[in-house]
């Protein structure tokens, strides 16, 4: 007799409630497996999103046992709670349905942090010249792998607590950006993050460090960001 | 929170810190069993250098403790914007006539 | 459901945060109430005296050292957050909210031994 999984699955938007489904539990099976099993065999009306199933994309966030993790690399031998699984759409977004969110206020604050490249040159200018070993390459390399996959922002309270808050993963953004020197947008840039409701709203909690499924630290990034925007302020470069 | 206020908070923080070191110094020095109001005000009558001393540690404390107060204010309630501002300015307000006032009480002669 | 919303704040450097947010409040909270206090001796010594000899009880004493754990729990806090924001990211956080929490205990009992 193989083993049962007792899963509960948010069925619902923002009001709803957890529905509970018996799914068999296998050998290296992992969330994602879990809740494709639901949506096949059990409940075709479930909706969740996925996409490589291989932990490069990032689409299939959700929060497992109160945690916000890529579903398809948490293996349910590792979380799963004497056989118990609860798994619930990303927090501190929109839900949509069920286990899918709305990720448009992620990506508003994603552009309104200026995470956007700002080109300097025209592609008749010679290329920008930077060493890998330069310090201000290596701080953007050590921040800039990141999928946009809202985990950081789901782990963040300063954003659940802060609807202005531009969150970890905006802000990590914009730390890449300050650092290139091809980049020529720092004066709006910093302007914005150094706002109400950006980088000084962080309180260095790092949950966001601690829940990255690429091991980026936002923390750190924010903290390079405060460090500049206090400069920029002090020199005058930007005014608030 | 933004930079200007941020740098307020930070900068009153690090000013803070000796004169936090101190008081706590002088706490454990003056204080033990049955000690008495004469001691204190012995000490600290007519003393410039604890008017100065006080009167610092109040204004950095006037300033540090309203910022941080919006924070909580802003995160963990319904009051956004003005209506923490305000709320915040009255804390430092508060704060700051009361410390002076008690620096005034046990400075003056 | 307790357990889901505590499941991911269980790190010590969140709890070091919420300690921190916890023991401004507090503090804040009790200096108005120490400035009135020291602001009595406005009227001489007298009713400054009396107040003091009120706060000889135990209990009274036993406050006074919780909040001096507050105060250096707030400090210590305080100073990882200035740490973390001007200088180079330094691993070993964790560890050192844990040492911090220990020393203002610390300070926090060696006070209590004294006025007791």
């Amino acid at each position: 007799m193989t083993a049962t999984l007792d899963v509960l699955l948010w069925r619902g938007t923002a009001e709803g409630s957890y529905r509970r489904y018996q799914v068999p539990w296998r050998d290296n099976q992992t969330v994602l497996d879990v809740v494709t099993w639901v949506q096949r065999n059990l409940d075709a009306t479930l909706s969740y999103r996925f996409a490589c199933r291989v932990g490069m994309c990032g689409s299939c966030a959700m929060t497992v046992n109160g945690r916000p993790r890529w579903t398809c690399r948490t293996h349910v031998s590792k979380v799963a709670d004497g056989g118990r699984l609860t798994i619930g759409p990303l927090q501190n977004l929109p839900v949509i349905k069920d286990l899918v969110t709305d990720m448009q206020p992620f990506f508003e604050k994603w552009q309104k942090a200026k995470g956007t490249f700002a080109p300097s040159k025209t592609r008749i200018d010679p290329i920008e010249t930077i060493a890998p070993s330069n310090p201000a390459r290596l701080a953007a390399d050590a921040a800039i792998e990141c999928i946009n996959c809202a985990v950081c922002y789901a782990a963040c309270d300063t954003v659940r607590w802060n609807e202005n808050y531009l969150g970890p993963a905006a802000l990590n953004r914009a730390w890449t950006l300050v650092n290139d020197a091809r980049d020529a947008g720092n004066g709006e840039r910093l302007t914005t993050v150094a706002a109400d409701g950006g980088c000084h709203a962080c309180h260095s909690h790092q949950s966001c460090q601690e829940h990255c499924p690429v091991a980026l630290n936002p923390t750190a990034s924010i903290a390079g960001l405060k460090r500049r925007a206090a400069q920029a302020y002090f020199s005058g470069a930007i005014k608030l | 929170m933004n930079v200007r206020l941020y740098l307020w908070q930070r900068l009153t923080a690090a000013l803070m810190l000796p004169l936090l070191l101190t008081h706590l110094v002088v706490i454990f020095y003056a204080m033990r069993k049955g000690f008495s109001a004469a001691d204190i005000l012995g000490r600290t009558r007519g003393s410039i250098a604890w008017a100065l001393f006080y009167g610092t540690f109040v204004s950095a404390v006037a300033v540090h403790a309203p910022i941080g107060l919006r924070t909580v204010l802003i995160e963990w309630t319904p009051l956004r914007g003005r209506s923490s501002d305000v709320v915040a300015i009255g804390f430092g307000i508060v704060l700051a006539a009361l410390g002076f006032r008690a620096v005034a009480a046990v400075v003056l002669p | 459901m307790t357990a889901l919303w505590l499941a991911h704040r269980t790190s010590a450097l969140w709890l070091a945060a919420l300690v921190h947010r916890l023991s401004g409040l507090a503090l804040a909270t009790f200096l108005p109430l120490h400035f009135l206090t020291l602001g009595l001796a406005i009227s001489g010594e007298a009713k400054l005296e009396s107040f003091l000899r009120w706060s000889d009880q135990p209990v009274v004493k036993l406050s006074e050292s919780i909040l001096i754990f507050l105060l250096a729990i707030h400090m210590l806090g305080g100073l990882r957050l200035l740490a973390v924001e001007n200088f180079a990211w330094f691993d070993g956080q964790k560890r050192l909210a844990v040492v911090a929490a220990a020393m203002a205990a610390l300070v926090a009992v060696v006070f209590l031994a004294r006025v007791f």
